[in-house]
């Protein structure tokens, strides 16, 4: 990875005070809404071309969410997602598509789903699997069709001739494997990878990073890379975006991050993950957390991780901290904290 | 300290339609009293299935020991009675399950389901297993534990129900504790917070712990010593820093170096171990590995390699040595 990082600098993609609430209802005939999951509240990040972003966080943060709410698979509830379209050089507000126009907005931006098993059709061939994209986007027929299918599955390191076989057939890898091949018929710009290798087992998943690495090389794509392994962003990621109970805690470059944590959630996200060396392991200071995240129906009030925080005082409890950008020299760190 | 377990030459199979499946082909070893063991390896390497073989609950059929033996307390577990084994299960010997959204009754209060092993192994009448239930929980962190017994488990979250799991199978001061991906399913503060527990407690009772899982750092910080395994068998075993230190198979190697690591200098690529894991009904002859492996030679189609010394309590089942590429 360049130390700079990829990224040409120009904005592909900018979301600004997302908001994603789902309705909790009660009754059966008469059905009232009682409460919001706050499943993403006021969020606002960019990513840049070409660059990887990682958005970290435990289950329940938002972070599938907000990879969902970008791809207008949910409707936002509230703000703004601006993508850049290469092809006719405009910037384009997705919220704002509906029906033919977003359809054809979504062959540019494209997603890798978690779970290789329950993301593709078992009823299909593979080959139909990453050919969909071609058909529904009307991109290739007859003879160019099967070529490009067999292209695809040479580009993800799998055989031409698996294009007749079924999902049943292959490992969790090579599903893998399918999915990215298929999220990579429409030739799009943008893809949001979430969790893809959560999944899989460990000697399996550098596999698939790497693949997706070169890929990025090859056709020059952006990645929103979602994932809660923090060694895997850190080595994958240009930027990282922490996300904690709907809200953003911190924002840096990858390895800004990881050096200087500002925000005490970063810190104690960091020591809780075990290095694989028991000699440096034995010397590491970790910080607990105690208690559990709190339900999103119910955020606490100010900072949301004001329960759990070590060194929350009372004006955590009371006021929500502003993202503020405290990197020195024209870097740029963005941390939500009262105490930083 | 003495042995507490010696498991000898274990073979667990499974009889299915497409063949038979050698899960556990042939494991050796000792685990000492009080000492945490670390078992690493992929899914489908035989490290659940040697783990359920101890406990002797595989089910059968499609499963069935078919030989070795395994001397725990002096006792061989094989040759007991099944009354003889249920008053070891869960008493001398406990076990945590992977999955803590799936591995406790839905209809059972979380009281209920504490007090059975209580009343059953340590002959307490109902108050005393309720006020040792409610310590329990309160030794594994949940807050207001005694209102909590009367709850069901989908009140509780994911982390706390692990933890009511731990305290299920501390309840009987048990010797040994056999914790199967115990935190595979819980979020990394959360999985801190677990293992922190189960340590905390292991050593106050003086309770030997086999930890199974495939995270290399969880073991790093856990265990006294690892044993690897591969496609059922035991490929490498050495203590913990020494086997991190100098791995001598190049499978454990292969591992190491495929993961990212948070304290390292980023790489330009990882470094993987190319192909899949072998298919447990048609091995290849000879090392399972080497289809996948770098340092391969021809004696590896061959012959499946015997464990090596490769240093002090350090072994390892390969007939390269890593350090040369040179047969051993």
């Amino acid at each position: 990875m360049a130390e700079n990082g990829h990224g040409s600098g120009n904005i592909l993609l900018e979301v600004n005070n997302l908001k994603m609430y789902f309705p909790v209802t009660r009754g059966i005939i008469f059905e009232r809404k009682v409460a919001d999951v706050k499943a993403v509240d006021d969020i606002s990040f960019y990513i840049r071309q070409g660059e990887t972003l990682g958005l970290v966080g435990e289950s329940g943060c938002g972070k599938t969410t907000t990879g969902r709410a970008i791809l207008q698979l949910y409707r936002p509830t509230a703000g703004t997602v601006k993508f850049y379209d290469q092809d006719s050089g405009q910037h384009v507000e997705l919220t704002a598509l509906k029906g033919e126009q977003l359809r054809r907005m979504r062959r540019k931006i494209q997603i890798i789903f978690q779970d290789p098993y329950g993301s593709l059709n078992p009823r299909m061939s593979c080959g139909s699997i990453i050919g969909e994209p071609l058909k529904i986007h009307g991109l290739a027929r007859g003879r160019d069709y099967n070529d490009r299918v067999e292209e695809l599955l040479t580009t993800v390191g799998l055989h031409p001739y698996f294009a007749s076989r079924y999902p049943h057939e292959f490992s969790g890898g090579q599903r893998q494997r399918i999915g990215i091949a298929r999220a990579l018929a429409s030739n799009p710009s943008f893809i949001v990878c979430d969790e893809p290798i959560s999944a899989l087992d460990v000697s399996i998943q550098a596999q698939i990073i790497n693949l997706l690495e070169e890929l990025q090389e090859r056709f020059g794509l952006t990645y929103l890379f979602i994932a809660h392994d923090l060694a895997v962003v850190r080595h994958i990621s240009d930027r990282i975006v922490v996300m904690y109970l709907g809200k953003i805690a911190e924002i840096a470059d990858h390895l800004e991050l990881y050096e200087n944590p500002l925000h005490p959630y970063t810190k104690a996200l960091l020591s809780a993950v075990p290095i694989p060396d028991p000699v440096v392991e034995s010397k590491r200071e970790r910080i607990i957390l105690h208690g559990d995240v709190p339900s999103p129906m119910h955020p606490p009030t100010g900072c949301v991780f004001h329960t759990r925080c070590p060194i929350a005082i009372d004006v955590c409890k009371q006021e929500i901290p502003e993202l503020r950008n405290l990197g020195g020299g024209g870097k740029e760190h963005w941390v939500a904290c009262h105490r930083v | 300290m003495g042995t507490l377990l010696t498991v000898r030459d274990l073979k667990t199979q499974f009889f299915t339609q497409e063949g038979v499946v050698k899960a556990v082909d042939g494991v050796t070893y000792d685990l000492q009293e009080g000492e945490t063991l670390g078992l690493v390896g992929e899914s489908g390497c035989g490290k659940s299935v040697s783990a359920l073989s101890l406990m002797r609950l595989i089910a059968d059929p499609p499963g069935k020991i078919v030989d070795g033996n395994i001397e725990f307390e002096g006792r061989d577990l094989l040759k007991l009675s099944e009354d003889e084994m249920r008053s070891i299960r869960g008493n001398r010997m406990a076990m945590i399950f992977q999955e803590p959204m799936t591995s406790l009754n839905p209809v059972l209060t979380i009281g209920r389901q504490l007090s059975e092993a209580l009343e059953l192994h340590m002959k307490m009448n109902k108050q005393q297993s309720r006020r040792r239930s409610a310590e329990l929980l309160e030794m594994v962190g949940i807050p207001e534990a005694d209102r909590r017994l009367d709850d069901y488990p989908h009140q509780f979250s994911g982390g706390m129900r692990q933890r009511v799991m731990i305290a299920m199978g501390m309840s009987c001061n048990p010797k040994l504790l056999l914790a199967d991906e115990p935190t595979t399913a819980l979020d990394v503060t959360i999985q801190a917070q677990v293992l922190e527990i189960v340590k905390k407690l292991c050593s106050e009772m003086g309770t030997a712990v086999i930890i199974i899982t495939h995270n290399l750092g969880v073991v790093a910080r856990y265990a006294d010593r690892v044993n690897v395994m591969y496609a059922g068998r035991i490929i490498e075993r050495a203590p913990a820093e020494e086997l991190y230190g100098h791995p001598r198979h190049p499978y454990t190697l292969g591992l190491l170096h495929s993961v990212p690591r948070l304290d390292e200098s980023l790489k330009e690529k990882l470094d993987p171990i190319e192909g899949l894991p072998p298919d447990l009904v048609n091995l290849p002859p000879g090392c399972p590995f080497r289809p996948r492996c770098r340092f391969a030679k021809d004696k590896c189609a061959e012959e499946y390699p015997p464990l090596f010394d490769v240093g002090k309590n350090h072994t390892a089942a390969c007939w390269v040595d890593v350090t040369t590429g040179e047969l051993r």
